[in-house]
């Protein structure tokens, strides 16, 4: 808790009046934005209508015409409009004079224009400050990124009212202080400037008014046929309000049906728990309370609902002192390596579609069912776990996988039941998302009532059903027949372009709404800033159709919360304050139920496993872009996913053995190679009735016969950044097999397509980077980093030893803990302005992350051959299942600096406190530095990287970091923009800083608690007291560098009796 | 030095060819170079010569004026290899430059006659060497109009450059060395200039040369403080001979980088930088005597004594090669064994080899007589040498830093267009420069000529 202490004492000092300023602040916005929507309502005038007017214009009256023009409201509601992408006057062909008046008319209204909205902008600077509002320092507020069936708790950093960097909400419990790479790169997606920015009709702009007359013109047609044909598509549902303003819509309208599709999301769990239980229920984990950990294809640790909190309860349960300490132990099933499979202490390859099997063994195993045969390693495997889990009952934990069938989920309960889990490790609870429908029955129902006809106004509220929709259902042509369809979306996407009206929605961040977490617990969403363009939340819209049209999204959530807490409106203020301060509402967590299990796993239907050497397909989000909704974020698209390393592209994940076998080939290309560039061949996938071409990436310990199509890609219509990358993997995808699917056709082209990979080497080559060793070993040896490798000793330099009678900053990184999620690499980007610099740079070698994630496999044996170590594609059985870890590397931060001694203008030099500090104004980018850092972790300006044009992305910058120009180098800095403001507070009250106090950008993003950061100079400190551990070791220590920035060795916890084997 | 007359009559017995042919006097030595420049009308040759290195020089600005918009990105350059063909021409062309002070210094201080011929365009080529080198390290920079952070000058911040960087001393290096190298080239050309003022055939000519000269009468007091000027600076020029390129190696070499921390770079930088200095000496120095007939002052014993040069040379780097291997399995440091197999057998192990056969077996040949006897193989072999020494660049520069540390961020390098236009752009440059030096001044300095075919009358007649 304690490094968040800062978080929260911001906020207790400055928390309730701003949050106050922040409701009165929404309040407003919505109250004037509903006045002026008053105004504009009764008329509708576009640059065609100004044309008209102009024309009927003769010469000498022109600029007097002109002029009045200006005075008249409904030209200046034109001008406040903008002057639209899809303006009419740019589909006919416009002649010469009339171009001439056009351009007439913008020059005359430029200066109108220029001022923006001067009847709601004062220009007036504060005389009197805003309560709690000291410019240049930042407030931070309490919201929360609702997310599938899950929502995380977040702290906003907000610089004078433009909100600039995610933190995680210690008190909640999605986030407990901690994020991950989506939650930090959600704040981009707020700026984007390829978001929607107005109401559509048919690509013409409308007004929000012209929205409202129009739905209730459309509510009163279908109210007389009593709902009937009226359709609601949304995602899937947590926010309390939404749902029960939508329930009261469909009282309104007995006829109208809600569906629920989320692409990436599984049937599996709810009807795992319909098969145990007889009714949906929500399954919550608590990982830190089990020893031993069986997870059956299941990434709890990085996706999922609640898998932050998860990560962190985890990581506490890795955390090594001493050899007295004990370990967890993880076991992971899975076909491809994972997060979490890449943390576990043994993992087994299995196809997916085999999991099952496993589970079913393992229920008979335990005494649940008739014993069901495993072959080879699965069987060995098999015996040890349930060994393991028998051995530890009350402390142990299945989780089942979000893209397993019900068997397994049902399988998975009848597991933790019978070990006495339930209770202990895990415990159940009512869903967190408001309506329990199964997501491809619910799209299944209406794409056959759209088919029939039988809807006359589909509402899609989010969600981009063209783009993701089972190809069978061909979402396209259905649409088609819907005489009125209405897109709610942050992009005009893919399903946009073919529905009749398209309301761009709101950030999260810039709307009020509310959403529940992964146990229940409610938060209230409230807006940081107000809408940067003409956009609408859900609630806007469904409030459209109801007899409230117009009612606020403010307006709807605190009716709701009125209702739902029982408050009379004039004692709701007080509670509300802290709901909106401490970011959750309390007593709204669900409380744990204890179900009976009606299921007997017995009872299950027999089992055809398909054939060993069949290759199955199986589709996954992906761990960046996921369902395709981030698509456009740059920062996702150049982060390295975290096992592959590849950027801005997908790839069909292949094992070695299936890569040699179809003779897949990576070719390290001369530009950018091993760091940058990889050529890998391109297959045909012919899968059920259709084809998709992708290009291939070849994955050690992958299961042998499973190739991944991960989704998200391929979008035609993401916007700038994210539109034509990678392939389209729903292009193949199928009601029928929506996660697995087999009979596929795998045929190389004959081609090859350029990948970004960041990292492609995975062999350590024998160095000490990465030191790795068994919970055994480390009993026996504590030491054992530091085994075989010569430490210099402190007088081996030329230079004389710095002196620090202060601070003297440190770091210390847990490879015990570090998953390798990412989050740290995104929250860096996010805090310290680094640029995005596309894919092509990123295949010459020249992405600009200031901390990078490095992945290796243990013991993987070079090739026979002798050459081409760490390359998949030179297949070697030690590839087949590698040991995996992940080393995060920012700047080492030197203390014997190689950057510093050769730098040859003292652009990088040592501050008293220890840091590598780097000039920027000085350097003059000979490089030279970089050629001399051991870990190449500085970072160079090649070009001009950052975008100083986009005025959106002028807002999202962090006031407290430089923006680099070209020609300069950069690296990590250790947050110093933080350790200076954690100086200058301590100095106003006269005391040293305080252990924790300050904060890095990547450790508070850490689910893992993996990165500690601090005054090495105070033995007390968190960060002394690890590196005074024996596990302690520097990264190439040999180099006497003497880095600041030092790790702890990774133990694992392997099973003694499947290590023997 | 003590020359033995052969008997007449008798010419393929003769172990030394003389270094001014017979025959010759004062008069016609003058006479002879002072018509490249004075009379010569221009041949067809020149002109496409001079309008095709024209051209080169023009992409050379071209590549600049791009380089200065865009940034440095437009280069093959990345993380890891932050250094490319910038440092790797910066260095070849510097190494070039040696031959020349080399040449008018050292030999001068040794008093070998045979370098009277070439010292001047040696000199020259030193100069214009230089000049190339010169562009890179600026350009190179991701700032190059922030370089002058580089000198020390009294800024109003109080800042000075870094003085443990190994750039820091480049820089003074390399300045020096071609102040020094221009001083004394332009010193030694002033009884030339001399003579061409008085031979000129029109106004603008004479004053020209006239200005350079410096009002040179040829008195006895100018060729007293001709000569002191001129043995100080030989001897000033001496140990920046050796000075400048072992500092070269220093940026290397103080580094940890593997591949480039190691002891023998500066004896082996010299030494190559010698050895592919008298390689473009004999790629100048080949074609000007046949184009102008200048094989009477350049003869064959010139050619073979540089060819020597190049052979002793090439076998100190052979040892440097050598050495660098050794060293790297003998200190057992894991990281320099593995860059010295990925020198073998990594994915740049053709540019090594080629470099052994350009640098290692090709001068072998200079063991016969016969081949440094062929005026034909000799200029193929300067060549052929100088891309071998191209290619020694270009592996330590980037081949150590695609392999060093941290395997995670290994990676490639390849140069772009913009890489290649910038270097071919130096070396059009650089021919550009001999083209107009010379059609501009004598080639071969005439006063030191005559004072040879003194020297040679004199010892002739010994003979006699």
């Amino acid at each position: 808790m304690s490094e968040h202490a800062n978080d929260k004492e911001l906020r207790i000092l400055q928390g309730a009046p701003q949050n106050e300023a922040a409701h009165d602040d929404g309040h407003d916005h919505e109250h004037e934005d509903h006045a002026e929507d008053d105004t504009l309502r009764d008329f509708t005038l576009d640059l065609a209508a100004v044309r008209e007017r102009l024309k009927e214009k003769s010469g000498k009256q022109y600029w007097r015409t002109l002029e009045e023009l200006a005075d008249d409201p409904h030209f200046r509601d034109l001008l406040h409009r903008e002057f639209p992408l899809h303006a009419s006057e740019w589909d006919d062909a416009v002649d010469r004079r009339n171009f001439l008046k056009l351009m007439g008319a913008s020059l005359a209204f430029a200066g109108l224009a220029g001022c923006g909205r001067p009847d709601v902008t004062h220009i007036v600077p504060y005389v009197k400050q805003p309560d709690g509002m000291v410019l240049g320092k930042p407030n931070f507020y309490a919201t929360a990124m609702p997310f599938g069936a899950d929502a995380v708790g977040v702290l906003v950093e907000s610089h004078e009212g433009r909100p600039t960097k995610i933190e995680g909400n210690p008190d909640h419990p999605s986030s407990l202080g901690s994020t991950d790479a989506l939650v930090q790169a959600s704040i981009l997606n707020l700026y984007d400037p390829d978001r929607a920015q107005t109401v559509l009709e048919n690509g013409e702009i409308r007004s929000w008014s012209a929205f409202l007359d129009a739905a209730q013109e459309l509510a009163s047609a279908i109210k007389a046929q009593n709902g009937a044909g009226f359709r609601i598509l949304t995602g899937t549902v947590t926010s309390p309000t939404l749902a029960w303003q939508l329930r009261k819509l469909l009282a309104q309208y007995p006829l109208a049906k809600w569906h629920q599709w989320e692409p990436a999301s599984g049937d599996g769990a709810r009807e795992g728990a319909k098969l145990a239980f007889g009714r949906n229920l929500n399954t919550v984990y608590m990982p830190g309370k089990a020893n031993v950990i069986l997870s059956l294809d299941s990434d709890f640790l990085a996706s999922g609902p609640g898998h932050i909190a998860y990560a962190k309860q985890y990581a506490r349960r890795r955390k090594l002192d001493g050899p007295n300490d004990t370990l967890n132990r993880l076991y992971v099933v899975e076909p491809t390596p994972t997060v979490t499979g890449s943390s576990a202490d043994h993992r087994l390859p299995l196809r997916a579609g085999d999991i099952e099997l496993f589970a079913r063994a393992l229920a008979g195993k335990l005494g649940l069912s008739s014993p069901v045969p495993l072959s080879g390693e699965a069987a060995k495997w098999l015996e040890a776990v349930a060994k393991d889990l028998q051995k530890e009952r009350r402390a142990s934990l299945v989780v089942a996988g979000e893209y397993q069938p019900a068997a397994v989920h049902a399988l998975a309960h009848a597991i933790n039941a019978s070990l006495g889990n339930v209770g202990t490790t895990l415990y159940y609870t009512e869903p967190v998302e408001a309506e329990s429908t199964g997501n491809l029955e619910s799209l299944r129902e209406l794409c056959a009532d759209m088919d029939a006809g039988k809807v006359d106004l589909l509402l899609i509220l989010g969600g981009n059903p063209l783009y993701d929709a089972p190809h069978d259902f061909d979402f396209t042509s259905k649409l088609k027949r819907v005489p009125t369809a209405i897109h709610l979306s942050p992009y005009y996407d893919e399903t946009s372009v073919y529905c009749h009206w398209h309301v761009s929605e709101s950030h999260y961040l810039e709307t009020w709404s509310d959403a529940r977490a992964y146990d229940g617990t409610a938060t209230i969403i409230q807006p940081l800033i107000a809408p940067l363009y003409y956009s609408r939340s859900a609630h806007d819209v469904v409030a459209a159709f109801s007899d409230k049209p117009g009612l606020p999204a403010y307006d709807a959530v605190r009716a709701y919360w009125t209702e739902a807490s029982a408050h009379h409106d004039s004692s709701i203020d007080v509670a509300w304050r802290k709901w909106l301060n401490d970011g959750v509402v309390p007593a709204t967590k669900f409380a744990p139920i204890a179900p009976e299990l009606k299921f007997s796993a017995t009872s299950l239907p027999v089992f055809k496993p398909s054939p060993a050497d069949q290759i199955e397909f199986i589709f996954r989000p992906d761990p960046n872009v996921y369902d395709g909704r981030f698509a456009n974020n740059g920062w996702l698209q150049e982060l390295p996913k975290p096992v592959t390393k590849l950027t801005w592209d997908n790839a069909l994940l292949v094992s070695p053995k299936l890569a040699q076998k179809l003779d897949l080939a990576h070719k390290i290309a001369s530009r950018g190679g091993e760091h940058g560039q990889v050529r890998s061949t391109v297959v045909d996938v012919a899968l059920n009735g259709s084809k998709v071409t992708a290009a291939t990436w070849t994955l050690p310990g992958h299961a042998e016969n499973s190739v991944v199509l991960p989704l998200g890609y391929g979008r035609t219509l993401a916007g700038f950044t994210g539109s034509n990358k990678g392939f389209n993997a729903y292009a193949v995808r199928t009601s029928n097999a929506l996660w697995v699917a087999s009979d596929g056709k795998i045929t190389p082209t004959g081609d090859d397509y350029p990948l970004a990979c960041t990292q492609y080497h995975f062999n350590m080559e024998g160095r000490q980077i990465l030191s790795t060793g068994t919970l055994a070993e480390y009993q026996k040896n504590p030491a054992f980093a530091h085994e075989g490798v010569g430490a210099p000793t402190k007088d081996d330099s030329l230079y004389k030893e710095f002196e620090y009678k202060g601070y003297a900053w440190g770091m210390a990184i847990d490879l015990n803990k570090c998953n390798g999620c990412n989050a740290c690499v995104v929250a860096c980007q996010s805090e310290n302005n680094i640029p995005v610099v596309g894919k092509d740079q990123v295949m010459r070698g020249r992405e600009m992350h200031w901390i990078r994630i490095d992945r290796y496999y243990a013991n993987s044996e070079s090739a026979a051959s002798g050459k081409a170590t760490g390359d998949p594609t030179e297949y070697n059985p030690s590839l087949d299942n590698p040991q995996t870890f992940f080393q995060p590397v920012p700047c080492q931060q030197c203390e014997n600096a190689p950057c510093e001694q050769v730098c040859p203008v003292g652009a990088t030099s040592h501050s008293a406190e220890g840091l590598n500090d780097m000039v920027y104004n000085r350097c003059i980018g000979t490089r030279y530095c970089s050629n001399n850092c051991p870990y190449k972790v500085r970072r160079f300006n090649f070009l001009r990287f950052q975008d100083w044009d986009t005025p959106q992305l002028k807002l999202l910058r962090n006031p407290e970091v430089s923006v680099r120009s070209r020609g300069v180098m950069e690296k990590c800095t250790y947050c110093v923009q933080r350790i200076n403001n954690g100086r200058i507070e301590a100095e106003k009250q006269n005391r040293p800083i305080r252990d924790g106090e300050i904060v890095t950008a990547c450790e508070s993003a850490c689910p893992s608690e993996a990165i500690v950061f601090g005054n090495a100079n105070d033995p007390n400190s968190r960060v002394a007291k690890l590196k005074a551990q024996q596990r302690n070791y520097s990264l190439l220590g040999e180099l006497n560098a003497r880095p600041r920035t030092t790790y702890l060795a990774a133990v694992r916890n392997p099973n003694a009796e499947l290590e023997k084997a | 030095m003590s020359v033995t007359r052969p008997p007449v009559g008798a010419p393929e017995i003769r172990r030394l060819d003389p270094v001014l042919e017979p025959g010759h006097t004062y008069a016609s030595v003058t006479d002879k170079i002072a018509a490249v420049v004075l009379t010569r009308p221009l041949g067809i040759g020149w002109l496409a010569g001079f309008t095709l290195t024209f051209s080169l020089v023009m992409l050379l600005f071209g590549s600049l004026a791009w380089l200065i918009v865009k940034g440095v990105g437009i280069w093959g350059i990345n993380i890891p290899i932050g250094w490319g063909f910038a440092i790797v021409n910066f260095v070849w062309w510097i190494g070039i430059g040696h031959a020349g002070t080399l040449i008018s210094a050292i030999l001068f201080l040794l008093n070998q006659k045979w370098r009277t011929s070439i010292n001047r365009f040696a000199e020259a080529m030193t100069l214009f060497a230089v000049a190339c080198a010169g562009i890179f390290p600026l350009i190179h920079t991701g700032r190059p109009w922030m370089a002058y952070y580089m000198m020390p000058y009294p800024s109003t911040m109080g800042i000075w450059p870094q003085f443990r960087s190994p750039l820091i001393w480049d820089v003074f290096a390399v300045s020096t060395y071609g102040t020094v190298s221009l001083l004394f080239w332009f010193i030694g050309l002033l009884p030339d200039l001399a003579t061409l003022r008085d031979r000129a055939k029109n106004r603008f000519q004479q004053l020209i040369y006239g200005a350079l000269a410096l009002g040179w009468r040829g008195s006895a007091h100018h060729w007293h403080r001709y000569q002191s000027a001129y043995l100080l600076l030989a001897g000033l020029a001496t140990p920046l001979v050796l000075s400048v390129h072992t500092v070269v190696s220093f940026d290397f070499a103080v580094a940890i980088v593997p591949g480039w921390h190691t002891t023998i770079f500066p004896p082996y930088f010299v030494a190559g930088a010698i050895y592919s200095g008298f390689a473009m000496v004999l790629t100048l120095a080949i074609p000007l005597r046949k184009v102008y007939g200048l094989e009477d002052f350049i003869t064959m014993r010139h050619l073979d004594n540089m060819a020597k040069v190049m052979l002793a040379t090439g076998l100190i780097v052979a040892y440097g090669y050598f050495v660098e291997f050794f060293m790297a399995f003998y200190s057992g440091n894991k990281f320099d064994v593995f860059l010295a197999q990925q020198r073998l057998h990594g994915p740049y192990a053709h540019y090594y080899y080629a470099l052994i056969l350009c640098n290692i077996l090709t001068p072998q040949l200079l063991w016969f007589e016969k081949v440094r006897r062929n005026v034909a193989a000799l200029f193929v072999m300067s060549l052929v040498i100088n891309t071998g020494m191209w290619l020694e660049r270009f592996v330590i520069v980037v081949i150590s830093l695609t392999r060093d540390f941290v395997p995670s961020a290994w990676g490639r390098y390849q140069p772009t267009f913009w890489d290649f236009s910038t270097f071919i752009g130096t070396l059009g440059l650089f021919v550009m420069l001999i083209f107009l030096f010379v059609r501009g001044l004598p080639a071969i300095a005439i006063s030191e000529m005559r004072e040879l075919v003194a020297h040679e009358s004199h010892s002739g007649g010994d003979h006699k």
